[in-house]
């Protein structure tokens, strides 16, 4: 194994920023006051989480008195789609390409799930079906009407995008009145959220995926939004989420969320450069490797996203192997006993007729992803699925511990 | 040599992995979730992952998790069902070590470069006439060859049990003098997939039809009722609520299509021989007195094999003694003297 490694991991988690990491530390020791007291510790602790709460709520199109901040993206999308404490407003309503804390909480209530198109996006003729259905139930007394709809600016499988916009029309004149949240946990860092989110009334984000600390993230809560607190207690963050304000999380996510803002028109382009480098590599070096949404006529994917399908391998032995070379990948989600488990984004493409095989693949690149490292991942994929390939036929050839 | 070691959590394969780093080998660790169900150690096991993975990190040993479930479910839980279903007496665990440990993990550790896979059974390997063959390990209480008879040459060439040699109680020794957390774990029971609190017949009622039927004796008269004929085994005495008295009775045999179970007392269980199907030899058929073990911790009674033709999928094992009948689906694995030669499954 050689001694450099490559994180091709980005989506999963990213390194904090040495800017972060500096704009923290006070906060974590001589700065350490309660922003909920009265003296002068707590009040400046005060004061820079209200010049958090500023930058963030700046970067993300919205009123600082829209911000709430959070545990992380978890926190974020459970409490926008469950709607806080019972009373609950009516059920909520999501894809069925959701991260796991938006479906499951959606499940959980007894919400719906939309099915979703071949790269993962709401399909809005179902979604508009489905909340006719939901207001005829309320009418007619039957049940209740949509609570919430939520759908996610990016996927954080696929990378896929999906136009927000359009869907907050659909909300609009199938479901008036309904909120719409969107989960824009990975695209924060690469898309404009004052802008592509904006047709949302509720936006989880967090900071990790972005250079920031772990353990913190906001929901915006566009005014006029009646939302119950998901946490009772204290009444921190205007009665919406009770606990002693996390001020370093907060200043670590303002930090982080200006730097990724700063560097934006600089990064993308290359980031996408080098990701588009890096699957024109692998489809010429792999036989029956195909990227699984990128290249579709008019789908637009984050710039650092590359998810691929490898025919005739298994994603498990894949991944060791990668790792073993020093590459960081990933396949899908994982379960708490650390094994690989099937992807339920890759079950609704399916279901909509994409023709995706083999093992799934995700390769994520970061700000720092060089041309260089690209270049070595698609020669270790291509060794990778080459030994395995040659395994399978081997095995095959020689009948071996058939059965 | 480069070793994939199976942890599973408990307390043998901890001390299997510690006694192959101590040989000085390079050692990677992986457990294996085969069931995605409830389990006795929590919803796909995870408490018994986490045991693993925690020895491994206190070993200074990578440890991964491969996802076997969908095998494990096909070629294990699902034949397990089917074989009740039938009235047959299914051995799942030798089923798992044919094609989940031996097989798949095998496969699996080649292609990502390991020379070896070990695990912490209680077995060894040893030479037999230039044949390397699974033989019974030191401690005879614990001994597991029985469940690894489909074990053969070559796979038998890239497998080690570390604990082999060792009787459980300097295995538990070595785990408390190394600190590891799983030194006075109890050892596994019974059948991993199904829970204590669950049961078989709840298990299988869940997965089969199961039917009520009639128990009769020898001179067919109806001497009481079974809820469940699939649940009854040849052989069995204990769980049948039979009327009148009469001395001991077992049952003597299971007619599922018919809903029928015969008792009567054990001399009439007795038979010369066994006949027994998917037969695999490691080695030459033996031809002269053989050993035979026809369950898991079952008593050894001599016999000889009849019909050696190499290449049949069955053979007739004939008794020195009367012995009592095997359940049909049972293994019945053939020893010469330790070490196991063949083996096969009962037939009817």
């Amino acid at each position: 194994m050689s001694g450099r490694t490559i994180d091709l991991d980005h989506a999963a988690t990213t390194r904090l920023r040495p800017e972060v990491l500096a704009a923290v530390e006070p906060f974590r020791s001589e700065r350490y006051g309660n922003p909920s007291g009265t003296h002068a510790l707590a009040r400046e602790a005060l004061r820079a989480l209200d010049e958090a709460r500023e930058q963030v709520a700046a970067l993300l199109g919205c009123r600082p008195g829209e911000v709430v901040f959070t545990s992380g993206g978890t926190e974020s999308d459970v409490h926008a789609v469950s709607g806080g404490l019972p009373p609950r407003p009516g059920l909520p309503v999501c894809s069925a390409a959701e991260h796991h804390a938006v479906l499951d909480t959606v499940v959980a209530l007894g919400g719906r799930v939309v099915p979703v198109d071949r790269v993962a996006r709401i399909d809005p003729d179902a979604l508009a079906d489905e909340l006719d259905r939901l207001a005829a139930g309320a009418r007619s007394g039957a049940g209740p009407g949509a609570g919430v709809v939520s759908v996610m600016l990016a996927n954080n499988e696929l990378g896929t995008r999906t136009d927000l916009s359009a869907v907050a029309e659909v909300v609009r004149r199938h479901a008036p009145g309904v909120g719409l949240h969107t989960d824009a946990v990975q695209a924060a860092a690469w898309l404009d959220l004052s802008v592509e989110a904006a047709a949302a009334d509720l936006v989880s984000v967090s900071a990790h995926k972005l250079g920031g600390p772990r353990g913190t993230g906001a929901l915006v809560v566009r005014e006029g939004v009646g939302l119950r607190p998901l946490l009772p207690g204290g009444g921190q963050e205007r009665g919406r989420r009770s606990g002693s304000v996390d001020v370093a999380g907060a200043v670590g996510l303002a930090v982080a969320l200006q730097a990724s803002v700063d560097e934006r028109d600089r990064v993308v382009p290359r980031v996408a450069a080098r990701r588009d480098r890096l699957v024109a590599g692998l489809v010429e070096r792999v036989p029956g490797l195909r990227p699984t949404v990128l290249g579709s006529a008019g789908v637009g994917v984050l710039p650092n996203f590359a998810h691929v399908g490898v025919d005739g391998v298994e994603a498990e032995p894949l991944l060791y192997l990668l790792d073993r070379a020093g590459i960081r990948a990933s396949a899908a989600s994982s379960c708490s006993s650390g094994a690989l488990r099937g992807s339920h984004v890759i079950d609704a493409i399916t279901d909509a007729g994409a023709p995706f095989r083999g093992a799934p693949l995700r390769l994520t690149l970061g700000p720092d992803t060089s041309g260089a490292d690209v270049d070595e991942a698609v020669t270790a994929v291509a060794a990778a699925v080459d030994r395995l390939r040659s395994h399978a036929g081997r095995a095959v050839a020689t009948g071996a511990r058939a059965g | 040599m480069r070793v994939l070691v199976a942890l599973s959590g408990g307390v043998d394969s901890s001390v299997a992995a510690a006694e192959l780093r101590r040989a000085g080998h390079e050692v990677e660790a992986v457990t294996l979730r085969l069931w995605g169900g409830p389990s006795d150690s929590g919803c796909c096991s995870v408490s018994d992952v986490e045991d693993a993975r925690r020895v491994a990190a206190q070993l200074g040993v990578e440890h991964h998790v491969f996802d076997f479930s969908d095998r494990f479910t096909e070629r294990v839980v699902e034949p397990y069902v089917a074989d009740h279903a039938v009235g047959r007496t299914p051995n799942p665990c030798v089923e798992c070590n044919r094609h989940l440990k031996f097989d798949a993990l095998l496969d699996r550790a080649d292609v990502l470069g390991f020379d070896t896979v070990a695990t912490g059974h209680h077995a060894r390997i040893v030479d037999r006439a230039g044949v390397a063959s699974v033989a019974r390990g030191a401690d005879a209480a614990k001994d597991q060859s029985y469940v690894l008879h489909p074990l053969l040459d070559p796979d038998t060439r890239r497998v080690l049990f570390p604990v082999g040699g060792m009787t459980k109680r300097r295995v538990r020794e070595v785990a408390r003098s190394l600190g590891l957390r799983t030194a006075d774990k109890p050892d596994s029971q019974d059948v991993c997939f199904i829970t204590a609190s669950e049961g078989r017949a709840a298990f299988l009622s869940s997965r089969a039809a199961l039917h009520p039927g009639e128990v009769v004796d020898t001179d067919g008269r109806v001497v009481g009722r079974t809820e469940a004929v699939e649940l009854v085994t040849i052989g069995q005495r204990r769980g049948l609520s039979l009327a009148g008295g009469g001395g001991r009775r077992y049952v003597l045999d299971v007619d599922v299509p018919a809903r029928r179970v015969v008792v009567g007392p054990p001399e009439r269980l007795r038979r010369d021989h066994v006949r027994i199907s998917e037969v695999a030899w490691n080695g030459p058929v033996p031809t002269g007195p053989v050993l035979v073990q026809v369950s898991a911790h079952g008593v050894v009674r001599p016999a000889t094999v009849e019909g050696t033709d190499p290449g049949a999928s069955t053979a007739v094992l004939r008794w020195d003694e009367p012995s009592p009948r095997v359940a049909p689906g049972q293994s019945v694995v053939v020893y010469d003297g330790d070490v196991v030669v063949g083996g096969g499954v009962a037939l009817p």
